[in-house]
Formats: structure tokens, sequence, C-alpha cells
């Protein structure tokens, strides 16, 4: 074994390195949003929320994309919340234990690290190609299934948290199952259940991939969720590559707009389960 | 219940057999929507896994297995292989894991041993939100400010240095673009880092104390019960977390198809463009209209995806519940 110097040495080395490494984490997250702000505030006028995408030189603004992604947030929370939290109270009650419940726990898993590409595709498949052409619903639905495994997999976490003993005190009490887990356990996991569903907007918010090939993007006003739909991530991923200035600088007022959306989202989510417990 | 308490009558109790029925239609209907929706996302990965297949079946009778070790990406003569693709999702992946696993060794020893309890949270939490930085940002971010930085500073003295040593040099020719492999794999690392750290924190949490306090107790050193004690007893889980970092380095898209060079040429160098799976479908869908070969060969690109994540992802699973249970 080496000298007691060395060993020491070695520790302290290491202690520096590992700062250093998570020093660094910190300041990669300071220089992406010293990057966006830069960029992107400059660009934030108040234009950008009163008019619509125009073509380059004509002082567009993202209001059809900032309204688009809001519509077709709001309908994949309005489909995939719902289902996410009765599968996630599925696994958490009923299927406990049982074959149908871990197999269910598994593919969840997998559909939570799943490439959302790959949701946009068989969204595609499954209503772009048959019904003809691209629409706010397709991509409403192909972020609905991104946003179901991030609410199945939070209420179930949350709703193990609940002790036993609540259950069993209203089941004692005559109470049939709808009402020990809508006025008992779900009651009880509240701010569990929030989190969770503030954490499938923030998801939902930033991906660009599965709306691709599914809502497409448009340029135009329209509110009109049989056509293609304008969305802020595919948006920005058209302005950001276009050899305009002006359309650059309009992807990173996008961009800015999301990231600070998306980090505010995060951290009130874990300030809502800090004050819970 | 408040319908079977008034039909009890002026006795104010409750006959066995209404009891039994208090839950009334509602009940069934609820459990049956726990269960209905349990199953729904049971059968959802098969529903996406079948419609990618059969959407790609097309290219699967046109090339048959071919197709996996086909290099060529050919939309003139209609030739299309998988080849390329491939290699550039699994080379920049682990370029990724490469990069990302010596930083969160590092991260977790920090915030498990080394922050000082108040600043524990903090940190932990600025760690964690790289991960909610939607990838398109990355995207952003990595082609105008990274693969610039890459060209000028980064790139042309390791061509220079590392270029002309054989075998090894192989990794660092051609002209210093920004983009490409090494820059995808560096924004792939920083974007996995969260993820595997948060995990080997867990990990390394669940150590019982009374095993580190032994090996502190006869002389051991911070670093030395990390590695000696720590690590080991969570060895099979922190593998999990990192077969999870690279399940999420594989799917990447949008961050990866800023940076990558989008070339679909097989190249072993590290600074050559490339292009993953993903990518090349976030590319190229635009110019593969309904009923094209490029669109089928585009799904069964998807569909080999899917599988190589799928058996990533399912380990990773297999390992970090092999301990946590």
């Amino acid at each position: 074994m080496a000298s007691l110097a060395a060993r020491r040495a070695k520790d302290t080395t290491v202690k520096v390195v590992s700062t250093g490494f998570a020093v660094l984490a910190i300041l990669l997250l300071a220089w992406i949003l010293l990057t966006l702000v830069a960029k992107g505030l400059p660009a934030l006028g108040l234009s950008v929320f009163t008019n619509v995408t125009m073509p380059p030189g004509q002082n567009g603004g993202l209001l059809n994309a900032i309204v688009g992604s809001l519509i077709q947030i709001a309908i994949a929370l309005a489909i995939g919340g719902p289902i996410g939290i009765f599968a996630g109270t599925f696994l958490a009650e009923n299927g406990k234990g049982t074959k149908i419940g871990s197999a269910a726990r598994f593919v969840n898993d997998i559909l939570l690290s799943a490439p959302s590409i790959l949701v946009g595709l068989f969204i595609y498949q499954l209503l772009v190609v048959p019904f003809g052409g691209f629409s706010g619903w397709a991509g409403s639905l192909a972020l609905a299934i991104l946003v179901i495994p991030v609410i199945v997999r939070t209420t179930e976490d949350m709703l193990n948290l609940v002790p036993v003993g609540l259950r069993e005190a209203a089941f004692a009490l005559g109470a049939p199952q709808w009402k020990v887990v809508m006025m008992v356990t779900w009651r009880a996991a509240r701010a569990g259940i929030v989190t969770g569903i503030l954490l499938a907007i923030a998801r939902a918010a930033g991906e660009t991939a599965p709306l691709l090939f599914t809502s497409l993007g448009n340029n135009s006003w329209s509110v009109n969720l049989s056509k293609p739909m304008a969305s802020l991530p595919i948006a920005i991923y058209q302005y950001a590559g276009s050899p305009f200035d002006d359309w650059v600088a309009l992807a990173w007022a996008g961009a800015l707009l999301i990231t600070v959306g998306v980090l505010v989202l995060n951290v009130v989510s874990r300030l809502v389960l800090a004050r819970s417990h | 219940m408040d319908a079977t308490i008034d039909s009890s009558g002026a006795t104010g109790r409750i006959p066995i057999h209404q009891a039994k029925s208090i839950g009334g239609l509602s009940d069934p209907l609820f459990v049956g929507a726990l269960w209905a929706s349990g199953i729904f996302v049971l059968i959802l990965l098969g529903l996406i896994i079948a419609q990618l297949f059969l959407g790609g079946l097309p290219a699967l009778q046109e090339f048959g297995l071919d197709f996996l070790w086909t290099a060529s990406w050919n939309p003139v003569t209609e030739k299309y292989g998988a080849l390329v693709m491939i290699y550039g999702t699994l080379f920049s992946a682990v370029i990724a894991v490469v990069v990302a696993l010596p930083l969160s060794f590092g991260i977790a020893f920090f915030l498990t041993e080394i922050a000082p309890q108040p600043l524990k949270r903090p940190i932990g939490v600025a760690v964690q939100l790289l991960a909610a930085v939607p990838s398109i940002i990355y995207g952003m971010w990595g082609f105008f400010v990274i693969a610039p930085l890459m060209a000028a500073y980064v790139q042309p003295p390791l061509i220079d240095l590392l270029g002309p040593i054989p075998v090894l040099g192989a990794l660092f020719q051609g002209p210093p673009l920004g983009s490409g492999m090494f820059t995808a794999g560096l924004i792939l690392a920083v974007m996995i880092v969260p993820f595997i750290t948060a995990m080997f924190v867990e990990t390394l949490e669940s150590v019982p104390p009374m095993l580190k306090e032994s090996a502190y107790g006869v002389g051991c050193t911070t670093f030395e019960v990390y590695r000696n004690v720590s690590v080991p007893y969570g060895r099979t889980a922190m593998v999990g977390a990192v077969m999870l970092g690279l399940g999420r380095a594989l799917g990447e898209t949008m961050a990866v198809t800023f940076v990558i060079g989008n070339a679909t040429r097989l190249s072993a160098s590290l600074f050559a463009p490339g292009a993953t799976i993903a990518s090349t479908i976030a590319n190229e869908f635009p110019e593969a209209p309904i009923g094209s070969l490029k669109l089928t060969s585009l799904l069964q690109l998807g569909f080999i995806l899917f599988v190589i994540s799928f058996i990533v992802l399912a380990l990773s699973r297999a390992l970090v519940r092999s301990r946590l249970d």
C-alpha cells in the first residue's frame, strides 16, 4: 500500500477534480442560459407576442407558434392526464403484485426513455397517413403519448408514499374503491400528482421531434386542429436553420421563452413537492 | 351511499345485502377504468413497435436483411441501407457515455461525500435542470456556440497533434468542421450526465452506513471508501444507470441533428460529419412522400432504433431493479 501522504494526496486530488466537475455542470447550465438571454432577449419585443410568423424582413412574431403550442399541450394533457393518473393509480393499487401490473410498469419505464421521434413516426402511421394530412390533432396525440409515462411514473411513486393505514381506514368505513381512491389516496398524494402534471407540461413544451411528422408547423394563423398547426419548437427549428438574421433572432427569442418556461415548471414542481413533505 | 342510508328506514341500520352494493355501478366502472388505463399503457409499446414494423415492411421486402449492413443511402438510385446510421448512432452514443461517465462519477462523489449539507440540494437541482433543458435548445447552443469553438480551438490542435500517429490517428482526420460525431457526442454527454448522476446518487445513498464506517474505521480516506466500498456495493445498479444514459443518447434527435453534420457516409474520424438514425429520420422525412421507398426505409430505420433502444433500456431496468428490489 502507498504511503499515507500519497493516499492523502490522491484523496485531495480526486476531491478537487470532483468538485471541479460539479462546478463545470453548473457553469454549463449558466452558459446555456446566458447564451439564451444574450441572443434571445434583444429579439424579444412585444411583436413576438402580437405578430404571427412572416417572411423574412417583415417584422414577424411567434404568436401562432405560441398559441399552437399551448393548444396542443392542453389537448395532450386533457387526453394523457386522466389516462396517466388512472394507469399510475392502477399500478399503485390494483396492479400491485399482478403480472399485468409488473408488465405495465416495465413498459412504462421503457416508454419514459424511448426515443420521442419514434412516437412521432407512430402517430404519422396511425393518423396522418390514413386521414390524409398533418393536423393539430395528430400533434396533440403524439404529445399525449409522451406525457403519459411521466404522469404514470410520478402518480405511482406518490401514491406508494400514502400510508396503507389511510386506505384501510377508508375501506373499513365501507367506502367503495372509487371513494377511497378519489377522496383519500388522491387527496393525500395531491401535491405529488400535480408535480407529475407540471413535469409532463414541461416535457411536452420542449418536444420537437414528434411534432415534425404530426402537426408539421404552419406559418400562418390557424387554430383549426384538423389542419397543420404551428408550435414553438418547430418554429425554432425552422428559423434557427434559416439563412435570415431576423429569423435566427426570432428562433433565439423562442428558445429563451421555452427554456425559461420549462425550467420554471421544473423548479415549481420541486417546490410543490418539497412543501408537501 | 346516501341513497342506501335513506332506504334503510327509520332504524338507521343498513341491511347487509344492501350494504354490499354501496358502490353501486360506479365502483365496477371506476375499477374497470383503472384496469383499462393500465392495460392501455401495456399495449401502447406493442402498438408502436407493430406500426413501425408494418410501415417498414416494404423496405424489408425490397432489401431484405441486407438493409442492416448496406452503407449506401442514395435517393437517386433508390438504394437504401442502414449501416451508416446504425454506426453513427452507436458511435455518438458511445462517445457520450465515455465522456459522461467520469463526470457522473465525480459529481456523484461530490454530492454524496464532499458537498456541505446546505449546498447539496441546490447543486443537485442545478445538475438535474441540465436534463430539463429541451433537446432543441442543446441543438442551437451546440450549433451556434460549441461547433464554432470546436472548429477554431479544439479540433485543429488535436488533428495536428494526434492525426499523424498510426492507427489512433485515424480518429483525428479530416478538416476541422466544428460539427461532426465528436461535437454531437459531447452535447449528448452533457444531456445524459444528469440522468446517470441522479441514479448514481440514489444508489450511493442506499449503501449501509455501517459498511462505510467500518472502512473509515480501518483508516480509509474518503475516496478509498467511495472507490472500494460504495461503488462496488452499488455496482449493478450503477451499470444500469450507465445503460439508461446510453439508451437516452441513442434516440436523441434534435440536439444531434443540429451538430452532427448529416453526411451519409462512413468515417472512422471523430471529427467527420455523420448521421444517426434519429437525425436521418428528422432530416430526410420532408423529402419522403407517402408510399415512397424512402419513407418505408425511414420507418424501417425507426424500427431498428426502437429495437436497439428497447434492448438497452430493458437491460438497464433489469440491472437497476435487481438492486433496488
